[in-house]
């Protein structure tokens, strides 16, 4: 089977850029990733993004970044599937790339948040949910998740600070991760003392919006510079499902039906099975999420993916550590680059790059971002090659 | 303006009018014209009762534009008594703490503001607490 080779990783710090634009952000990620290939190059560029037309009045940005980078003549497109978009933007690189048509993929996933603050911010977040029938009644992406969450937390009979483990485990990664966001510890009694948000989330259960950008250089294991100084890893798995737009049209509200079967895909593709992965970068855009991520996903009963946190089971040294450098919650959700911040860490994990956070002996990595309530789910799974 | 986008719903807005499956009986809200139950064509009128009761909710203070002057404010999931659930405000809750389970009705009201001084004025549905003794 032909090896499709992560060869180049690039990000910038995940934060308040209020000195840089989106492209600016775009290019440090990209050169980054290129230099880090060994100055590979690309025949194509696939840009994540979510919002750029709404928040930075900015839309077609793959020709604006093929320009603005130095790769006009190139294939250009921009991918946007929610807050999934970086993984959508990876697997068009992964297609282009498996199909033969391009030998090296540039993919960048970029969101400039900070562009926009307040109501006209979760205003343009908004339109992520159903205009007709979800957003007209005030509804935003963080109550749909509370909505979720309430539910969840009634019938599974989760305390109030239930859902601490998440954004406690996410903070103490964070620390260790010198791109993320928020690099400090917080406490139980921190979370438990927060300000409610969306009820019954509170702030710590949400990740911030914050600017990025991070890039990916895929090819096939032929086109590898002779002197690719890195251990090497491949997209073993690249799989993509729907499930219903709107949390109303569902007939389980705490099954995320497109997480499981996008990861269930990556098995059967694969032959890897659950017990081999030895981190998971889940998408705690809301610790919920999280939550229902580990259960869709098959490493937790039904009603249970919270006990996991609250366990210990996804922290670095335990059974399964999810959000090794932070996730979401610390490194900072920059919206469409998200999935490509996620491939970055997995890779680095796998190379063995991870300083303080490295997870000792890692060889497969799923990785997985959603967009709406999982509405689409974009799964990967990383593998390191002997 | 988006005058078109807001009018073309009206009945669903004042009337919730949904649609039945003639195939399976299915009550359908929002409307589709395709029974997500059994896949086929569903153009039916329905007008659903109104009633139901809270399956979720959530209380929000961080509200986009149009919503923030009224925030916080409370949404739910409302489990309608033909079956679909639908997304609404929550009103006229006084001092009622909303729970799930909640029996609510719906009623007519102004969902947001157009945003400038002279804008659209958008009314459509929420819901309320059933009052006592009227069930």
């Amino acid at each position: 089977m032909m090896d499709i080779i992560i060869a180049g990783i690039g990000q910038t710090p995940v934060g308040e850029h209020w000195d840089t634009s989106l492209r600016s952000l775009a290019l440090q990620a990209i050169q980054a990733a290129i230099q880090d290939s060994g100055g590979l190059k690309p025949q194509a560029l696939f840009v994540g993004n979510m919002l750029a037309a709404n928040l930075s009045r900015q839309a077609h940005l793959g020709a604006l970044l093929a320009d603005y980078v130095g790769l006009t003549g190139i294939e250009a497109e921009t991918v946007e599937a929610g807050g999934a978009s970086g993984g959508a933007a990876i697997r068009q690189g992964y297609l282009a790339v498996a199909s033969g048509q391009v030998d090296v993929a540039l993919v960048v996933g970029v969101e400039k948040f900070t562009d926009v603050i307040g109501p006209d911010l979760e205003g343009a977040l908004a339109t992520q949910t159903d205009a007709d029938y979800e957003s007209i009644h005030g509804l935003t992406l963080t109550a749909q998740a509370a909505l979720v969450a309430c539910r969840y937390m009634h019938e599974n009979l989760v305390p109030a600070d239930g859902l601490a483990g998440f954004p406690l485990t996410a903070h103490a990664n964070g620390a260790g991760n010198k791109f993320a966001m928020f690099r400090k510890a917080i406490s139980l009694d921190a979370y438990q003392k927060a300000e409610s948000v969306s009820v019954p989330l509170n702030i710590f259960d949400i990740a911030p919006n914050a600017d990025g950008a991070a890039a990916l250089v895929l090819t096939r294991r032929e086109f590898l510079p002779k002197d690719f100084p890195h251990p090497v890893v491949r997209l073993a798995a690249s799989t993509i499902a729907a499930d219903t737009f709107a949390l109303t049209e569902r007939s389980d509200l705490l099954r995320f039906v497109a997480a499981q079967s996008s990861v269930d895909q990556a098995f059967q593709k694969t032959g890897i099975t659950r017990q081999q992965v030895d981190l998971f970068e889940f998408y705690d855009a809301f610790s919920i999420f999280a939550a229902l991520s580990l259960e869709a996903a098959g490493f937790a009963q039904r009603g249970e993916g919270w006990k996991m946190a609250s366990e210990g089971s996804i922290e670095l040294t335990g059974q399964l550590p999810c959000a090794t450098l932070g996730g979401l919650k610390a490194r900072g959700n920059p919206g469409g680059a998200t999935g490509v911040y996620q491939a970055v860490e997995a890779a680095a994990q796998l190379r063995g790059q991870a300083g303080t956070n490295q997870i000792s002996g890692a060889h497969y990595a799923l990785i997985q971002c959603l967009g709406g309530p999982a509405s689409i789910a974009v799964t990967h799974i990383l593998e390191k090659l002997a | 303006m988006e005058i078109s986008r807001h009018w073309r719903l009206n009945q669903q807005r004042y009337g919730l009018v949904g649609e039945v499956c003639p195939h399976c009986a299915t009550k359908i809200f929002p409307p589709r014209d395709i029974c997500p139950a059994c896949g086929q064509e569903a153009k039916t009128s329905f007008a659903f009762s109104g009633r139901g009761e809270v399956f979720s909710f959530s209380t929000i203070y961080e509200a986009p534009t149009g919503f923030d002057e009224t925030a916080p404010y409370t949404v739910a999931l409302v489990k309608l008594e033909e079956g679909p659930l639908v997304t609404a405000q929550l009103t006229d809750l006084g001092e009622t703490q909303p729970a799930i389970g909640m029996p609510v009705e719906m009623v007519t009201r102004r969902l947001r503001s157009d945003g400038d001084e002279r804008g659209m004025l958008i009314y459509g549905y929420k819901f309320r607490p059933v009052l006592q003794g009227a069930m």
